[in-house]
């Protein structure tokens, strides 16, 4: 039945409206670019589709497309955010400790 | 669904809402980003790991190709050009779903013996869906400029033109939901939609752009989330829900920074009106431009006791975030303050001049926002503007013709003088005319931003 469905959705939308309610114009940017990752989610729209079965060359083909679509969202989406989000690595008292290039790690906490 | 896939879908939301949190502090917001990453990640092998799965190669296949564009695009992507990179990796979120809903409907042969609500919420996820990929299509094509990005309207027709699209989208909509099975019905949604997207974004200038980027991020997440509810996929349902509504809220937050409403966005017009610009200039009196060397430039910036960088998207074209910093440093190393003006949408898009001036390993607190420069300007010695133009605008404030009339501003004209970096009188990317430049306060010192600057840097070496 689709009411528990209904139901998680506008659980989700809640959530969506809480978690964003005060950010700091500064992350306005990295933020849109983060969210669009996440809607790369579509992905596995895709996937269920396609790993389920389907007939026919052209379903197949638009599949396809349509996963590597969502890859694309979803790669490049979290890629460039984390290109956009490096540059704010906080520098600890003037001193560039090269945190630059190794994403994982956290350069020095201040 | 198996517990298992459940237990994963659950896992991948808690990291989702806990990233996103992570993402609204300076300090946790890479963190976060992973942390959303690893939400996805775990998603997708959650799917994978469904009862009844195949097709192996093929996902495989799409998943590559995604990789193979995905990866290199993110990563050469020049940080001038990442809004329109963004607005990109948005439109084929859209695209994926409405290519996804135009699979559904070909396999079960018009939603034949499915309920209601799946093709309502299919059909839903191809108009948005697609009104997403194409409108975000052309907002890639204004900031790449291989489209003008001044606002191309059709006039009066513009509007009815847009109904009459919309109205003919959800037309062939109801039909296939009442069963209608030709595989026409669905092309004409997708392609009605498809048109809308073009025809609202087309009518946007420049510098409402990435609201409407914004704007279209949340329609991607609502498709994705009424594809959720067609596939009957909680992960779908609320990764796209949150979206949705962050984004409507982040949308909403762009458009106050410009004091902008989003209804008179999507109206489109912004920049278009002409005379109002014109207006402003016969207005300033016809006054000449003054206009100054590097090394007088150079000189007036050595004898100021506090010096004001004021940063627009010029700066960033011409990479100059480098030498300003060079520049800087030695006006610093003069014991002059130097201090940064960011308005909000400086650059771009909210926070891109934040990013590029980072870049450039400017000291995070020497950013000042808009509220702060306002009330510094006024013990500023010299207001240094480069490449900005809008933002600083005495129109907005000034002139309630002005298309930007009611947007905040640096007030840069309360500071005890200007010196303006420009390529040439040009209007800004709204399309109209500062009076700034023609203020008795502005000196205008011609030419690409990072020569100029790279000059004044030579000077100031030279003094």
């Amino acid at each position: 039945m689709p009411i528990e469905s209904i139901a998680i959705l506008v659980l989700a939308g809640f959530v969506g409206y809480t978690v964003i309610s005060k950010v700091p114009n500064t992350l306005h940017t990295p933020l849109m670019s983060g969210t669009n990752a996440i809607h790369g989610i579509v992905l596995l729209g895709g996937l269920i589709v396609l790993g389920h079965g389907v007939d026919g060359v052209l379903n197949k083909i638009l599949l396809v497309v349509a996963i590597a679509f969502g890859m694309i969202n979803v790669v490049g989406g979290f890629l460039v955010t984390d290109r956009m989000l490096g540059m704010f690595k906080q520098r600890p008292g003037g001193q560039r400790s090269g945190g630059r290039g190794a994403g994982g790690r956290e350069g020095g906490e201040q | 669904m198996t517990t298992l896939v459940s237990v994963l879908y659950i896992v991948a939301f808690v990291l989702f809402i806990y990233g996103l949190m992570g993402m609204t502090g300076p300090r946790t917001a890479v963190r976060g980003n992973w942390i959303a990453a690893a939400g996805m990640a775990i998603a997708v092998v959650a799917t994978l790991l469904l009862p009844g799965m195949g097709n192996w190669l093929l996902i495989a296949l799409g998943l590559g190709i995604g990789a193979v564009i995905g990866v290199p695009a993110a990563r050469r992507v020049k940080m001038t050009a990442m809004p329109q990179m963004v607005a990109l990796f948005n439109g084929v979120g859209g695209g994926a779903v409405a290519l996804i809903a135009w699979v559904e409907f070909r396999v079960t042969t018009g939603y034949e013996d499915e309920p209601l609500y799946v093709a309502i919420a299919s059909l839903f996820a191809a108009i948005v869906g697609s009104v997403s990929f194409w409108g975000s299509g052309v907002a890639f094509g204004k900031l790449q400029e291989i489209l003008p990005g001044r606002p191309v309207t059709l006039g009066r027709l513009q509007q009815p033109l847009n109904i009459v699209l919309l109205a003919a989208s959800v037309a062939f909509a109801v039909i296939i939901a009442s069963g209608g099975r030709s595989e026409w019905l669905i092309i004409g949604v997708l392609v009605a939609a498809g048109l809308i997207g073009v025809m609202v974004v087309l009518p946007i200038g420049g510098a409402d752009m990435p609201v409407v980027i914004s704007l279209l991020n949340a329609f991607t997440g609502l498709s994705a989330a009424a594809m959720g509810l067609a596939l009957d996929n909680t992960a779908l349902i609320v990764a796209g829900m949150i979206v949705g509504a962050s984004g409507s809220i982040l949308t909403n937050l762009m458009a106050q920074a410009m004091n902008r409403s989003i209804p008179a966005i999507l109206a489109g017009g912004f920049g278009g009106a002409a005379p109002g610009g014109a207006a402003t200039v016969s207005g300033a009196g016809g006054r000449p431009v003054r206009s100054t060397s590097t090394a007088d430039a150079a000189i007036q910036l050595a004898y100021a006791g506090r010096v004001m960088v004021v940063p627009g998207y010029g700066l960033a074209v011409a990479q100059a975030q480098h030498a300003v910093r060079e520049m800087a440093d030695l006006l610093e190393a003069k014991g002059i303050d130097v201090a940064y003006a960011v308005h909000p949408v400086a650059g771009r898009m909210p926070g891109h001049m934040n990013v590029l001036l980072a870049e450039a390993d400017v000291p995070y607190e020497a950013l000042k926002e808009m509220d702060e420069s306002n009330s510094a300007f006024p013990q500023v010695d010299v207001s240094l503007v480069i490449g900005a133009n809008d933002v600083t605008n005495p129109a907005a404030q000034s002139d309630p013709s002005s298309p930007i009339y009611g947007m905040p501003i640096l007030n840069v004209t309360s500071s005890r003088s200007v010196i303006v970096l420009k390529r040439s009188m040009g209007s800004g990317f709204a399309g109209i005319d500062n009076a700034l430049f023609t203020d008795e306060k502005t000196a205008m010192l011609f030419g690409d931003a990072k020569e100029s600057v790279g000059g004044i840097v030579e000077e100031l070496k030279a003094l």
